[in-house]
């Protein structure tokens, strides 16, 4: 594999946060200079010092949030990899099933989370459940979609190579179509991800004020109605960078699964 | 396609010669019971070729190399054997024998794409050859590959065939590749897909290089090329 560290390269080549690194820098400088000299009132727009202090000063009460969230986040991206996978492998096994199935995924997709989300608070008891389970919904679709076109996706080739030795059909699916799914599933994953993230806080903005552990969007609307701007941005803060944190893994994992052979994980 | 009677002889290197459309890959697909012919039947050793005693037999080797490209090379070799549940340790030494054979040892550990074209086409052969078959069936598989590396694979693959006491089914459309390689040459046309020749050479082995350019491989060259030219104008 050639040396992905490349002297002869740039070193925002090289180094591929270098250069939004020095965007985020320059932007929050913007920022906290406009803030400063045109004396800009916290309450209407907080400098990125102020929501950092407010970060630091509130962590207890956010850090808490946070990690509210961030386990609804994770159970709903399970829960929506577990369903969405099992989906697609029935939906490969035939086509009449994905003929009668899949228009009710894309139903379950175009459904506005908002709308549904007071009928699943009212009808599943328990709080965290129930804002997993909305998470879950708005993180399914990519997953069966991408999964069950990367299945399809087999080299037919290789499919008749299979079919000639007499595979199985567990066979074919684990040893054939799961291998030439990969690239797409990733994919599907870290769209997902990021769904899962904006489905357990919208999820939690309709729920509103319930239950006892409550998280980050509780936060935001918290500090919205008391007027804690800076805490609500800290919140905010919070939540892109999660999202942010999440994307980066999930692309790290595919870049493994996928370097050496696939295309998309090759250097240019 | 028109009515078809082949026979072919236990230790025979058969090329199946003609122009696209003429139906020698669809017969040779017949042979490996990828497709069932409308009518007639296909038998390998007395078995229908889609049993698993005639499977046992058989290997196809196709026009790409058609390897899993998330796999090593000798994973990719080692498939037919892991999907007939062969134990870990004797598989492996299968796949190296195999590898061996091909003149790939060493490169086990290698994904496909780190492969030139020929060299990929080595595996694909090795993974044919790993399961032991007595009938290798092959469409067009030197077909992709530059003339020096084609020529190259074509000797290499009369010497795997003469040592392992194979029965070789060509697919080609390569008139000094079937010339070259074969025991017996059946020369097919199109529309209606048939058989116009079936010529048995007896150009002595082995055959070097330097066959190529000798006045014997030429008459078979320009047989060929006449029994072609007849049932094109036909």
């Amino acid at each position: 594999m050639p040396d992905t560290h490349d002297t002869s390269r740039a070193p925002w080549l090289r180094l591929p946060w270098l250069l939004p690194l020095c965007v985020a820098a320059l932007l929050l400088g913007a920022w906290q200079a406009w803030v400063t000299l045109a004396g800009i009132p916290p309450y209407l727009l907080p400098s990125p010092w102020r929501i950092a202090q407010t970060l630091h000063s509130d962590w207890a009460l956010l850090g808490a949030a946070w990690w509210v969230t961030v386990k609804i986040t994770l159970w709903a991206f399970a829960c929506a990899v577990l369903l969405g996978m099992g989906v697609a492998f029935a939906f490969v096994q035939s086509r009449w099933i994905e003929a009668a199935f899949f228009p009710y995924a894309v139903l379950l997709q175009v459904t506005p989370i908002v709308a549904i989300a007071p009928l699943i608070i009212i009808w599943v008891k328990d709080p965290t459940t129930s804002l997993v389970l909305c998470a879950t919904l708005v993180a399914l679709f990519p997953i069966i979609a991408n999964t069950t076109q990367g299945l399809r996706s087999v080299s037919p080739g290789l499919a008749a190579y299979f079919e000639l030795q007499g595979a199985s059909r567990w066979q074919t699916l684990w040893r054939l179509r799961l291998p030439s799914a990969l690239p797409y599933v990733l994919t599907g994953w870290r769209i997902s991800g990021g769904l899962a993230l904006i489905g357990a806080i919208v999820a939690e903005f309709v729920a509103g004020t319930g239950g006892t552990a409550t998280g980050l969007a509780y936060q935001i609307l918290q500090s919205g109605y008391q007027l804690d701007i800076p805490r609500m941005f800290a919140a905010l803060t919070l939540v892109t960078l999660t999202g942010v944190a999440q994307f980066s893994l999930l692309s790290a994992l595919s870049h493994r699964l996928l370097s050496g052979w696939h295309d998309s994980a090759l250097p240019r | 396609m028109q009515a078809i009677d082949l026979h072919i002889r236990e230790g025979e290197f058969v090329s199946l010669l003609g122009p696209s459309g003429c139906g020698k890959s669809t017969l040779l697909r017949m042979m490996a019971g990828l497709l069932p012919p409308t009518a007639g039947r296909v038998r390998v050793q007395g078995q229908p070729p889609d049993s698993a005693a005639a499977r046992r037999e058989l290997s196809f080797v196709f026009q790409e190399p058609t390897l899993m490209p998330w796999a090593s090379v000798a994973a990719n070799v080692r498939l037919p054997l892991d999907l007939a549940g062969v134990p870990r340790p004797e598989a492996d030494a299968r796949v190296a024998e195999a590898l061996a054979q091909v003149g790939l040892e060493g490169f086990g550990a290698q994904r496909p794409r780190e492969l030139s074209g020929g060299m990929q086409m080595r595996v694909s052969i090795a993974r044919g050859l790993v399961t032991r078959p007595r009938l290798l069936l092959m469409d067009e598989p030197f077909g992709a590959l530059d003339e020096l590396t084609r020529h190259r694979l074509d000797a290499d693959l009369l010497a795997l065939w003469r040592t392992q006491g194979l029965t070789v089914v060509f697919v080609t459309h390569s008139l000094s590749e079937a010339a070259f390689l074969s025991s017996r040459i059946v020369v097919m046309a199109p529309r209606p897909g048939r058989i116009v020749d079936d010529l048995a050479l007896d150009t002595p082995w082995p055959r070097e290089a330097h066959h190529r350019t000798s006045p014997a491989f030429n008459a078979v060259v320009r047989r060929l090329e006449d029994a072609l030219l007849a049932a094109h104008d036909a």
